[in-house]
């Protein structure tokens, strides 16, 4: 018990830590160069302790739950040698922990809220949550498969910087056919999923795979399913605004 | 006060819903594919909890801070008033009068990335795995210049309104050149250092940041120039480390020869 309660003090201090240099240089900013009296300093500070609060909560879990469940599997299913539960394990991994991740879910619902005030969208809270999932949704799916081509590739050691090359030429085809609207979102996508969740069981799952397979480095196998994760995503983003 | 309570049951709610399908899934694989139960049951449906709970405050705080500071900041940045005390007409504004727009992004990202634990983490295994070739703080510093000049020059595009993908391509582009060139080594170390970059907390705060100057600017709107700026921000660390590894090797290399020449020095001396 008090072991928990050190390590999520802990976790406050770290999420403290992250807060600090943007209070620091906004502070700086707001101080010497802008000079203007801040309105709202009350809500900012009260939200301010909420995110530290949040984010303290939210990775004392993540230790507690979901980081040695993930990687136990990772690496037993991993060990276990059957391709169908490592492909689809992948798979599912790839869409839960994308559609637990906190930025995602923060950028979608702004890139609503643009989409509603610029009318591409209708001007309804309804219409909004649905856009705002739907975006959620498709990188979810994203992550998953490429998860799951990293998982095969590894299996089978295909070249990774042929994939990403490849990858990033059809993002560029697609950027030309894709709506205008939504090529930003796109691209930002790209760099929102692989944070906080996602991250470090993807990691264990590259690792805890490449480890088991004779011949293979950890690190480069770790690391290529990382960067399929930070790709796929602009290319269905952009595929599902050329569809919708 | 009520309003708040209200938001955030509403959050917590939602975020409750958000880390279902993971925890699902990972009992799911336990039960059929392991064929044991969950190990320690109470305390993973505890840290599922806080996982929701956590996620849903920090959603909340985040509405109420970190998105109106950046709108903030960005309107006020580019405020004419404050950029020309008023003297000159809006429409005059060229993209180099918005010099604190880039000072304040390159502060931004500069220093969320030096305090980032991840990078901090990661810095230290490279240093371990390379035997002290790469330095803790060199590369930090490194991923930080990247994410400054990142998120500072996306501000001028979406000052300039100049399309996301040409500089997207155009970055990729010297990451290739740069992957030829570069020592192995510090290959996949900075790929992955794009990812590790934009935090939980620097995302939202660099969006807003974005849509907030696209609002702001004359001639530009949110639904086309406000995003990117997080796609500028993971893409060039990945630049700037490839850079320290090639910077590294160069010294290196410089010093080598320096050191070659001042033993032939000696020598000759010797031989005088």
């Amino acid at each position: 018990m008090k072991d928990s309660l050190y390590a999520l003090g802990k976790d406050a201090v770290d999420s403290l830590r992250d807060l600090l240099p943007i209070v620091l240089v906004i502070g700086v900013f707001q101080i010497f160069v802008i000079r203007q009296p801040v309105e709202d300093l009350m809500s900012l500070f009260t939200g301010g302790l909420l995110v530290v609060a949040g984010l303290a909560c939210f990775i004392f879990g993540l230790r507690l739950a979901l980081f040695p469940v993930g990687e136990g599997l990772a690496y037993s299913l991993a060990g276990k040698g059957s391709i169908f539960w490592l492909v689809a394990f992948a798979f599912v991994l790839g869409f839960g922990t994308t559609v637990a991740e906190p930025a995602l879910i923060a950028v979608a619902a702004e890139a609503a809220d643009v989409a509603a005030a610029a009318n591409v969208i209708e001007q309804t809270t309804e219409a909004m949550q649905v856009y705002a999932y739907g975006l959620r949704i498709v990188v979810a799916l994203a992550v998953g498969v490429a998860l799951t081509i990293g998982v095969f590739r590894i299996l089978a050691n295909w070249s990774l910087p042929l994939i990403i090359i490849g990858g990033y030429l059809l993002v560029v085809l697609l950027t030309e056919l894709a709506p205008p609207e939504i090529v930003g979102v796109a691209y930002d996508s790209g760099g929102v999923t692989t944070s906080t969740v996602t991250v470090p069981l993807v990691t264990a799952l590259g690792v805890g795979l490449a480890s088991s397979l004779k011949g293979r480095n950890p690190m480069i196998d770790g690391f290529g399913l990382i960067a399929l994760a930070s790709l796929t995503p602009i290319l269905f983003v952009l595929i599902y605004g050329i569809l919708a | 006060m009520m309003a708040l309570l209200v938001d955030t049951l509403r959050f917590l709610a939602g975020s409750a819903i958000d880390v279902l399908p993971i925890a699902v899934f990972l009992f799911l694989f336990q039960r059929v594919v392991i064929g044991d139960p969950m190990p320690n049951r109470n305390q993973i449906l505890v840290g599922f909890g806080f996982v929701a709970v956590g996620l849903g405050l920090f959603l909340v705080g985040l509405e109420q801070t970190l998105f109106p500071l950046g709108r903030l900041m960005a309107r006020q940045l580019t405020n004419p008033e404050f950029l020309l005390n008023g003297v000159a007409a809006v429409s005059s504004l060229g993209w180099q009068d918005f010099y604190w727009v880039y000072i304040f992004a390159t502060a931004i990202g500069f220093s969320t990335t030096m305090a980032e634990p991840a990078l901090i983490a990661v810095s230290m295994k490279a240093n371990n795995v390379s035997g002290g070739a790469i330095g803790v703080l060199g590369l930090r510093v490194a991923v930080a210049i990247g994410v400054g000049i990142g998120v500072s020059l996306g501000c001028f595009r979406i000052i300039t309104g100049l399309p996301l993908h040409y500089f997207i391509a155009g970055g990729y582009l010297v990451v290739i050149l740069q992957t030829v060139i570069a020592p192995k080594l510090i290959v996949p170390l900075a790929y992955d250092s794009g990812g590790v970059t934009t935090s939980t907390v620097t995302v939202p705060l660099v969006t807003a940041l974005g849509l907030g100057l696209a609002e702001a600017v004359p001639g530009r709107s949110p639904l086309l120039d406000g995003f990117g700026l997080v796609a500028f921000a993971s893409l060039f660390p990945i630049i700037s480390v490839l850079a320290y590894g090639q910077l590294a090797v160069l010294i290196e290399r410089v010093s080598k020869s320096r050191r070659d020449r001042r033993d032939l020095d000696k020598e000759e001396d010797h031989a005088l």
